[in-house]
């Protein structure tokens, strides 16, 4: 009998710690069923961000190493630099990447590193119990923003995709959603492409996934998944925002 | 090999570090350290390795920890301030066991200071200087020659206990120029001892590599702090480095590191020719901190000064090891200034004559104290015009 489906490789078989409903379990899947596909696990390295994926080390079937807050692309560049045989990732969540990390993330996209980035929007702090993040959206409640964040108080949500779409160096950049089949299925594609190009030299791929977060949203999975469709795709539309890659001869 | 050069102290330590097979530097411009980026730039180009101008301290010292858990030797330098901003990435790497070089060139400070040689880091960098329990290797050069080659000793000691090292230099040393000679053939990195635990291919001889400083199941913190503790406490044993002259005699042994031993030694040498029996401790490692040494000189001298260009750091170290068995005096410079050997051969002398003179004590300080905006009702500082 043919199995249809497995487990990957590319994700060591232990429980993680995510919550019921939680998109990371979803991404990591995705990105180890890419590394299986393109049979690239063992000359992977993954950087384990801070925030609720810090055990994403753990969990994923390759080298890894966990990082200080937001610091991954700066970490990914001195993997990489050193080392550029290897096949970098570095996995954020927004507050370490939109926040805490917003230089490092610019900067490496802005030299053009050869690495790949998968920075998972979920509009809040999930680690630390729900505060507010730069991707939290006008009017959402956050455990620092009890009110719903206001504009005039706390400014408006950073669109990171659109933000780094204007620099010249990035190669690759979309926003995808894993909030149905359909949806996970692109999800992979742009995550496999981020990969891809890595893999041909093209330059810096940046994939960002909007997710949910039932436990600090405080709703179902049912209604988390329409709070993703009704009020973060507004704010956060799907797309391909940069595509500029070509194999590069000789890498 | 042994041929003499002239060389600056910054691009000394730059080449000395390249010979000793650093692969990976990254960096952020600040003065008075500026040459070794400069240098580095072109010459890891050079030999094959890699060279980033970071966007800031906190970039340039993740990205070290990102090339030192590759196992290439990785190296960052900065000054004071910048040494301040890295300070969240070096107890990273302590805490996950990395060995790197860190070169600390120390200017003015508190804050912006100004941008000539000081010695106010010393307590920063021998108890850590980022959050948590750990220590660095810190070497204290006090030539162009021991910049230039200290590099490969920092890159030694790092590796032999997985921790991170540290040069601390100073402004002065950074900036002048002197002869000096290499004592060691260029290493070629890949002649160097492969690293287990490092990250990168896998060929499938071994399982996969983990590089963190997190340990968060119940009582995994504290066997991973007390593991790197028995590291420590064989540094303390084995690793303590020193210079020594004209101590055993001595009545007063001046303690100096860094660009102010040399202006200690002169005074020692002054002193000498007038028949005062002074001499001179150098720490070359401020850690592991030459504590025995010291305890044992405390039995045979009457005094020890230290001689540093702060309020007073070092001292600290010195007076723990000699656990009050004799008076330690402190000869200070603090705000960027530079010891003079004949004032430090006047505080030798007022030691032994029971006088005050160049020797600085904080306690007398306050009588001299300009106090007035401390006073809630004085006129002035109400209006805000002192501040």
């Amino acid at each position: 009998m043919k199995p249809v489906t497995k487990r990957p490789e590319s994700l060591v078989d232990i429980p993680t710690h995510y919550c019921p409903g939680c998109g990371h379990s979803v991404v990591h899947r995705l990105v180890a069923e890419v590394m299986d596909e393109l049979d690239i696990r063992k000359r992977t390295i993954c950087i384990a961000p801070v925030g609720c994926a810090v055990f994403a080390d753990k969990y994923f079937n390759c080298d890894a190493i966990q990082g200080p807050h937001g610091r991954g692309p700066a970490i990914a560049t001195g993997i990489k630099r050193s080392k550029p045989d290897t096949i970098v990732f570095s996995y954020q969540g927004d507050g370490d990447l939109a926040s805490i990390g917003m230089a490092e993330i610019v900067h490496a996209a802005a030299r053009g590193e050869n690495i790949t980035v998968i920075f998972i929007n979920n509009t809040i702090y999930g680690m630390t119990g729900g505060q507010m993040a730069p991707t939290t959206l006008i009017g959402q409640v956050a455990t620092t923003a009890p009110k719903g964040r206001n504009e005039k108080l706390q400014g408006n949500p950073i669109n990171v995709s659109e933000m780094l779409s204007q620099l010249k160096s990035p190669k690759y950049i979309e926003r995808v959603s894993v909030d149905t089949p359909q949806n996970v299925m692109n999800a992979k594609k742009a995550i496999k492409k981020a990969f891809q190009n890595q893999i041909d030299g093209v330059g810096f791929s940046f994939v960002e996934v909007l997710s949910i977060c039932p436990t600090n949203w405080g709703v179902e999975p049912i209604k988390a998944l329409e709070f993703l469709r009704e009020k973060m795709m507004p704010q956060y539309p799907l797309g391909v925002f940069k595509d500029e890659g070509k194999k590069q001869e000789g890498k | 090999m042994a041929e003499k050069v002239l060389m600056k102290g910054n691009e000394a330590l730059a080449e000395g570090a390249i010979r000793a097979g650093c692969r990976f530097f990254a960096g952020y411009p600040i003065t008075p350290q500026n040459e070794v980026p400069e240098y580095m730039s072109w010459r890891q180009e050079e030999v094959g390795g890699a060279f980033v101008q970071a966007e800031s301290e906190v970039a340039a010292i993740n990205m070290i920890y990102g090339a030192a858990a590759t196992g290439t030797r990785a190296m960052t330098s900065s000054s004071s301030p910048g040494v301040s901003l890295k300070q969240e990435g070096i107890s990273y790497m302590a805490g996950a066991d990395l060995p790197c070089l860190i070169v600390n060139v120390m200017r003015g400070g508190p804050g912006l200071g100004n941008i000539a040689g000081a010695q106010g880091d010393y307590i920063q960098a021998t108890r850590g200087g980022g959050n948590g329990d750990y220590r660095l290797i810190v070497l204290a050069p006090n030539s162009v020659e021991e910049l230039g080659n200290f590099p490969k000793l920092a890159f030694e000691l790092a590796e032999k206990y997985r921790m991170p090292a540290m040069i601390l230099a100073d402004g002065i040393l950074g900036q002048m120029m002197e002869g000096m000679s290499y004592n060691f053939d260029p290493i070629d990195p890949k002649t160097l001892p492969a690293k287990p635990w490092a990250l990168g291919i896998n060929d499938g001889s071994r399982g996969k590599n983990m590089i963190s400083s997190y340990g968060l199941g119940e009582g995994e913190l504290e066997k991973m702090v007390l593991k790197r503790a028995e590291r420590y406490a064989l540094i303390e044993r084995d690793e303590v480095r020193y210079e020594e002259r004209f101590t055993e005699d001595a009545d007063v042994i001046i303690v100096a590191y860094g660009i102010s031993s040399r202006a200690a030694m002169a005074a020692v040498n002054a002193l000498r020719s007038e028949g005062v029996k002074a001499g001179l401790f150098r720490p070359i490692t401020l850690w592991p901190f030459p504590s025995k040494r010291l305890a044992e000189l405390a039995k045979s001298c009457k005094a020890m000064l230290c001689a540093e260009m702060s309020l007073g750091q070092m001292i600290v170290d010195v007076k723990l090891a000699t656990a009050g068995k004799i008076p330690v005096h402190l000869y200070a410079k603090p705000g960027a200034f530079f010891p003079v050997a004949e004032e430090i051969a006047e505080a030798v002398k007022s030691i032994l004559n029971g006088k005050k003179d160049f020797l600085f004590n904080l306690a007398d300080l306050a009588d001299k104290a300009d106090n007035t905006c401390h006073k809630p009702e004085n006129k002035i500082c109400k209006e805000g015009t002192l501040l």
